[in-house]
């Protein structure tokens, strides 16, 4: 947690605080990896992705950070979807460490099955990654992942969450949000967009698996995203990370506020940031500035419907999942730190 | 296997080799371009001695105390005065303010003018001599900055100073609690062991005559202001009446301390009214301000008001004095009207006081210059053109006699830009002032990035102390505050190295080119979408149309 | 080593002799026993550096083998039926990789209706999945096969089936002749992957391709299949000089030179045809049989040389291409489509219809007079069709085919009585 690496710092460093990617005043060890000059790059330009892709972004700070922890000994399976299309289109490739795309649902099964040539070739210090959308991860890809957690292999299966199928044309998942605008939940009808109460958290699933490790991050806090992919990979067996990763055209959101979405979305309550240890919540991130979910909604097209005043009891809805989120999850920082 | 087999036996198609994105230059996607941009920060832009403070407050972040100091010392030959004494309007316009509380500027900038005492760091002039000479008239901040800064052009400097000693009001208006006299000593050698002559208790009578005599090219006149405002008080003993500056310069040069008897009553709202009274209070006396408007409109800083009433001062707002007998002094009431305007209510009291002390403003003894062909004098002040020059070619004037907001900072600003002129002036040209970047206002900033961190206050003396002695009221920062206060500092406007951009770009688009060399776009993959700009916590980068 | 042995423990030992790295297999009948034997002996130690995968899934089971395969390791796995068609979509996907996996295929029908027992439905399924499919008649072949799997898989980097007929070969115990290790490792090189997933040299595997490519590496996965038509016959051979047996090869004939007709089949089924055609040539009828052994790829030439002499063929197999007809006999059809031989086409056994031997006597007897029906459904109750088919002329939804049947045959009846 951006905490935790806060107060490891022998100075605080104000004029940057610690939430900027990088800190002219650090030693070079404590920098993020995203600061270094060096940097690896894993997911390298002149990819395609739409502009102002949080998953790009969020692909290439977990990809990078996982190789400076295993000092670029690293092997990532991809499942289908925006990132494995938008990086891999004959003939370029825009990954510069060993990778593999197999297909939606199996990404997690292809990455067990590195993991154990690995680990039969006495190459247990290549690490293994599987990544995929949430479609490929909490639906598709769920039965494979489950089986990947059940058998505590040696993988950290990274999902990068937008919320939707967005390779497809932007419809439902099971980690789109209620009222959220979809091409197959559309806002029409007596209670546009998505219905409420579906849909399912994946990092609860996995917990459920007694798993070494369990963690949620967001693109616009990269402290907390590197430190949390950094211990998944000084931790050995079956580990998830998920990150959230705002899509400008799914969520009809401008591509220069990306991050702010991720920010605003955490610091509403609507996306917390958890760590779990063998089943077991072991910290949270807490909220910075707390501000309302109307903060984070009012900049999304998908969303656009729940501020008509016919549908002000989805709004009210939508606060209430923050409001209960942050009780839930303690994420409002003490009054006396 | 060798590498070479490996690539031919690679599936067609379905394998591919790494780097071979860089194939697609996804810049032709762009309809903006991001371009970093160096925007004004209101610190700076608010300085009247035109510090690059933020600059130097980067410096100081990163434990370069000297580095910090000789960057002050480009633009402010007097730090340790000014961060005393200054108001420092650089921390009236910090944007931090909007997100906690400004950042202490004028506290570090004393911790490192202190420091540099201390540790006796010396202003070397780079210039050759130039052979010109410069005659300066007064050694008020004006003049001694004016020396400094042509000093450092390579111009030899002779000040001739009216007074016994150099620092004008810097001793004469401030009183030493707030800043100390040891402080002012040690800037005024750096300067005169920098080569400048000083000659004290000099007067000149006759500018054209003494440059010509002494052949000097220009001259830079800045001998303040230094005669009193006075009102007729009816009935009032003119033994009791005294003036501010007299008060004041007593107790710099004086045998004895001014007799102000035991109870006085200062009239006026100004600064120099509060430091009056309060000197009035270390005498033993027991002040009273007498003031015609309300708190609010006394153009005394609020700090000072703040400072003065905790020590014991006595305020009488609304109040004119009318008139004197043996008790003391009379006083009207007064109301503002509809305007905000005081008018007399016809409402009348009497305070019991010994003597009264008139702080209702200076005028410029302009005699020195009357003499002059061209000189212009108006408002009871003497004009000078945009190059600080009088109607009379080769001289040159500023500070308190030119028309200005007087306070020791824009003296300071004077003397350098005076300097300026002289200097192009001696060179026959004529100084152009680069032109200012847009103002990084707080609308530009992403503060989400700075951490909290409230200001670290300067400790202050105690009351007792602070009512007896002259001691000095503000104490120093220890080096662990400077260093916290400096690093509260946002960079407004101007890049920091933060490596936001170079992090939260998705394309890779941006390459990092290494400590104190910032970053550059690369356009063949920048897709223009923003992310940079608006992540930038500092507003340094600013997107611009393309032409397509 | 010669062994009394159940079909799928010769396998298991045999695939264990292969030195497989990774093993990823999710259970389903008949192919259980198989992977239930590995899985013990990886367990046991007497398989080294072996992992083995208890998935979640068929899917699971092939996708891990993909991941495996691609990282370096020889990785097997085992299906049946369902399980095959659980896991189709990483079947093509091992394939259009080009990732040398190996699977044994207990050959299974496929429902609904479900049910256990053999025919080729699962196998056929994936036909066009871009896999060698290698048949095998008796346990014996099977081991050795599928030790020319590996060679041949990692030969060519292509995923190979070895299929084997559920039950009849799977469950059965029968003499079979294990071999050294050291003749299989003579035989078995190590794996040499063509492409690795390793930090050392990275590259990216699975690439999307486009219409500006998709068609010519269709062309080179289509080549490739048509490369391993000389490879097989080549590592058969190879194969006989160590071990000293003819297992393997595209094509196997049985009394074929010269006959007039010619019995073509794939797998089992062909022990007992055999015997049919011993008697019928004792008998004095020309006939002969022939079995494919590589139904992928299709042994066109090889089969074409085999029957220069024969005036007519019958097709007997264990798969039907619903609307269409055999799908073995398509592939027969277009192998001879320029020679003047008459291809009669028989489906029989499925779902684990037993063939016996009369049976095939009848059908054989007609098919000598050209008289089988296109197609031909071997031991057919045409009776029951017939009613069901009048039960729905008169009635537009009468419930489901299956039940009627049952009512029909009595068991439903029965069970409602009790």
């Amino acid at each position: 947690m951006a905490q935790i690496s806060e107060s490891q710092q022998k100075v605080k460093f104000y004029q940057t605080g610690t939430f900027t990617v990088g800190n002219r005043l650090l030693d070079e060890k404590q920098r993020n990896v995203q600061a270094t000059m060096d940097r690896c790059n894993s997911l390298d330009s002149g990819h395609r992705a739409c502009q102002g892709c949080g998953e790009a972004l969020g692909a290439r700070f977990a990809i990078d950070a996982a190789m400076r922890a295993t000092n670029n000994q690293l092997i990532a399976a991809n499942a289908t979807g925006c990132l494995e299309v938008f990086t891999t289109p004959y003939p370029e490739t825009a990954w510069s460490m060993p990778w593999i795309h197999s297909l939606f649902g199996n990404a997690a099964a292809v990455a067990s099955g590195i993991a154990a040539a690995m680990k039969v070739k006495g190459r247990e210090e290549v690490r293994v990654i599987a990544q995929g959308g949430d479609g490929g991860t909490t639906d598709i890809g769920f039965g494979c992942l489950s089986g990947t957690f059940d058998r505590n292999d040696d993988v950290l299966y990274i999902c990068y969450n937008n919320e939707a199928y967005m390779n497809t044309g932007v419809q439902r998942s099971s980690a789109t949000p209620g009222a959220a605008r979809t091409a197959t939940t559309m806002p029409v009808g007596k209670e546009p967009g998505n219905a409420f109460n579906t849909g399912k958290s994946v990092p609860l699933v996995a917990m459920a698996h007694m798993i070494p490790y369990v963690a949620t991050a967001s693109v616009h806090d990269l402290h907390d995203l590197e430190y949390k992919v950094t211990k998944a990979m000084a931790v050995h067996g079956a580990r998830y990370i998920e990150i959230f990763v705002p899509c400008p055209l799914g969520w009809g959101s401008r591509p220069g506020d990306t991050v702010k979405l991720a920010r605003l979305a955490v610091e509403s309550g609507m996306y917390p940031l958890l760590e779990a240890e063998h089943g077991e919540i072991s910290g949270v991130t807490k909220i910075r500035h707390k501000v309302p979910v109307d903060d984070y909604l009012k900049l999304q097209r998908r969303f656009a419907h729940v501020f008509k005043p016919d549908n002000a009891h989805q709004l009210e809805q939508l606060q209430q999942i923050a409001d209960t989120n942050i009780k839930r999850f303690d994420l409002l920082p003490r009054e006396d730190t | 296997m060798s590498d070479q087999t490996v690539i031919q036996s690679k599936p067609f198609a379905i394998t591919l080799d790494t780097g071979s994105s860089l194939l697609n230059k996804t810049g032709s996607w762009r309809t903006e371009r991001p371009v970093y941009v160096d925007r004004l920060p209101p610190c700076n832009h608010a300085c009247p001695a035109g510090e690059n403070i933020q600059q130097w407050l980067s410096l100081a972040e990163e434990g370069d105390y000297q580095g910090a100091w000789r960057e002050i010392m480009k633009n402010n030959p007097l730090p340790g005065i000014m961060g005393r004494a200054c108001y420092h309007p650089c921390e009236d316009a910090c944007n931090r303010a909007q997100l906690d509380t400004a950042v202490g500027i004028n506290s570090v900038e004393r911790f490192l003018a202190d420091e540099a005492i201390r540790k006796n760091w010396r202003v070397e002039i780079e210039n050759p001599p130039s052979g010109k000479k410069v005659l300066v008239i007064g050694a008020g901040p004006s003049g001694l900055s004016a020396a400094y800064h042509l000093a450092l052009l390579g111009h030899q400097v002779s000040i001739h100073e009216a007074g016994p000693v150099a620092g004008g009001m810097m001793r004469f208006g401030i009183p030493k609690y707030r800043l100390p006299r040891d402080i002012v000593e040690a800037e005024v050698q750096r300067i005169v062991d920098m080569g400048v002559t000083l000659n004290l208790s000099s007067t000149i009578d006759d500018i054209p005559a003494t440059m010509e005599a002494n052949a000097f090219d220009a001259c830079f006149v800045a001998i303040g202001a230094h005669l009193a405002n006075r009102v007729d008080i009816p009935a009032a003993d003119a033994a009791r009446v005294l003036d501010a500056v007299s008060v004041l310069r007593d107790m710099e040069t004086g045998d004895v301390p001014p007799q102000l008897g035991r109870r006085v009553v200062v009239y006026g709202g100004g600064n120099t009214a509060v430091d009056v009274a309060r000197t009035a209070k270390r005498l033993g006396a027991e002040p009273v301000i007498v003031y015609r408007r309300t708190r609010e409109q006394m153009p005394a800083h609020d700090f000072e008001i703040e400072e003065a009433l905790e020590e014991g001062v006595v305020v009488n707002w609304l109040s004119t004095v009318t008139g004197a007998d043996d008790e003391g002094f009379q006083i009207e009431k007064m109301e503002l009207d509809d305007n905000g305007r005081p008018q007399p209510t016809g409402e009348y009291e009497t305070i019991e006081a010994d003597s009264m002390v008139m702080a209702l403003g200076q005028n410029v003894d302009t005699t020195i210059l009357e003499q002059l062909p061209g000189i212009e004098i108006s408002d009871k002040v003497v004009q000078v053109d945009d190059n600080m020059m009088t109607g009379y070619e080769g001289v040159f004037a500023g500070g308190d006699m030119v028309p200005s907001e007087r306070t020791v900072t824009v003296a300071v600003g004077h003397g350098k830009k005076a300097a300026r002129h002289i200097d192009a002036y001696l060179h026959g040209e004529r100084y152009a002032r680069p032109p200012q970047h847009e103002i990084a206002s707080y609308d530009k900033l992403n503060p989400w990035y700075y951490t909290d961190a409230n200001k670290k206050l300067q400790p202050i003396l105690d009351i007792a102390r602070r009512t007896s002695t002259f001691e000095e009221v503000m104490g120093s920062l220890d080096e662990g505050n400077a260093l916290f206060e400096a690093r509260r500092c946002l960079s407004c406007g101007n890049c920091f190295e933060c490596d936001n951009c170079y992090g939260v770009c998705p394309d890779n688009a941006i390459t990092k080119l290494g400590p104190g060399n910032r970053f550059e776009f690369k356009y063949d993959y920048c897709k223009g979408c923003a992310m940079c700009a608006t992540e930038c916590p500092c507003g340094a980068i600013k997107m611009v149309p393309e032409d397509i | 080593m010669l062994k009394q042995v159940e079909g799928s423990q010769a396998v298991a030992e045999a695939v264990a002799m292969c030195r497989p790295e990774v093993i990823s297999a999710y259970p389903i009948t008949p192919q259980t026993h198989i992977v239930e034997d590995l899985g013990t002996m990886v367990k046991a130690g007497d398989i080294e550096n072996c992992e083995f995968l208890l998935v979640e899934s068929e899917f699971g089971a092939l996708s891990a083998c993909i991941g495996s395969s691609a990282a370096g390791a020889r990785s097997y796995t085992a299906t049946s039926s369902q399980g095959m068609l659980f896991m189709m979509e990483a079947v093509y996907n091992a394939s259009g990789m080009g990732l040398p996996i190996v699977m044994t295929v207990g050959n299974r029908a496929i429902g609904a209706p479900i049910n256990i027992w053999n025919d080729w439905g699962d196998s056929m399924s994936a036909r066009d999945g871009g896999w060698l499919q290698l048949f095998v008649e008796s346990n014996q072949q099977a081991v050795d096969v599928h030790i020319q799997a590996f060679k041949l898989a990692e030969e060519l980097s292509l995923p190979v089936m070895v299929c084997m007929d559920g039950f009849i070969l799977t469950h059965s115990y029968s003499q079979v002749d294990i071999p050294e290790q050291s003749q299989v490792d003579e035989f078995l090189p190590p794996f040499e992957p063509r492409q690795v997933l390793d930090p050392a040299s990275p590259l990216s595997m699975g690439a999307m391709v486009g219409p500006e490519a998709f068609t010519e590496v269709r062309f080179l996965s289509h080549q490739k299949q048509l490369d391993a038509l000389d490879l097989i016959p080549q590592q058969a051979a190879e194969f006989e000089a160590i071990f000293g047996r003819d297992s393997g090869g595209l094509v196997k004939e049985f009394d074929c030179a010269g006959a007039e007709t010619v019995v073509i089949t794939m797998g089992s089924v062909i022990g007992t045809m055999k015997e049919v055609l011993v008697d019928m040539r004792a008998e004095g009828f020309s006939i002969g049989a022939l079995t494919i052994r590589s139904f992928r790829p299709f042994p066109s030439a090889a089969l074409q040389r085999a029957l220069k002499d024969a005036k007519r063929v019958i097709v007997f197999e264990k798969s039907l291409a619903v609307g269409m007809g055999g799908i073995v006999s398509m592939n027969v059809r277009m192998a001879l489509k320029d020679d003047p031989i008459k291809v009669q086409s028989v489906i029989g056994g499925l779902g684990g219809r037993p063939i016996t031997r009369a049976g095939l006597r009848r059908m054989f007897e007609k098919g000598l007079q050209d008289q089988l029906e296109e197609p031909h459904f071997h031991d057919i109750d045409m009776g029951i069709v017939e009613r069901e088919l009048e039960r729905e002329k008169q009635q537009r939804h009468s419930g489901s085919t299956a039940e009627n049947i049952l009512y029909d045959v009595g068991v439903v009846a029965a069970a409602k009585t009790i």
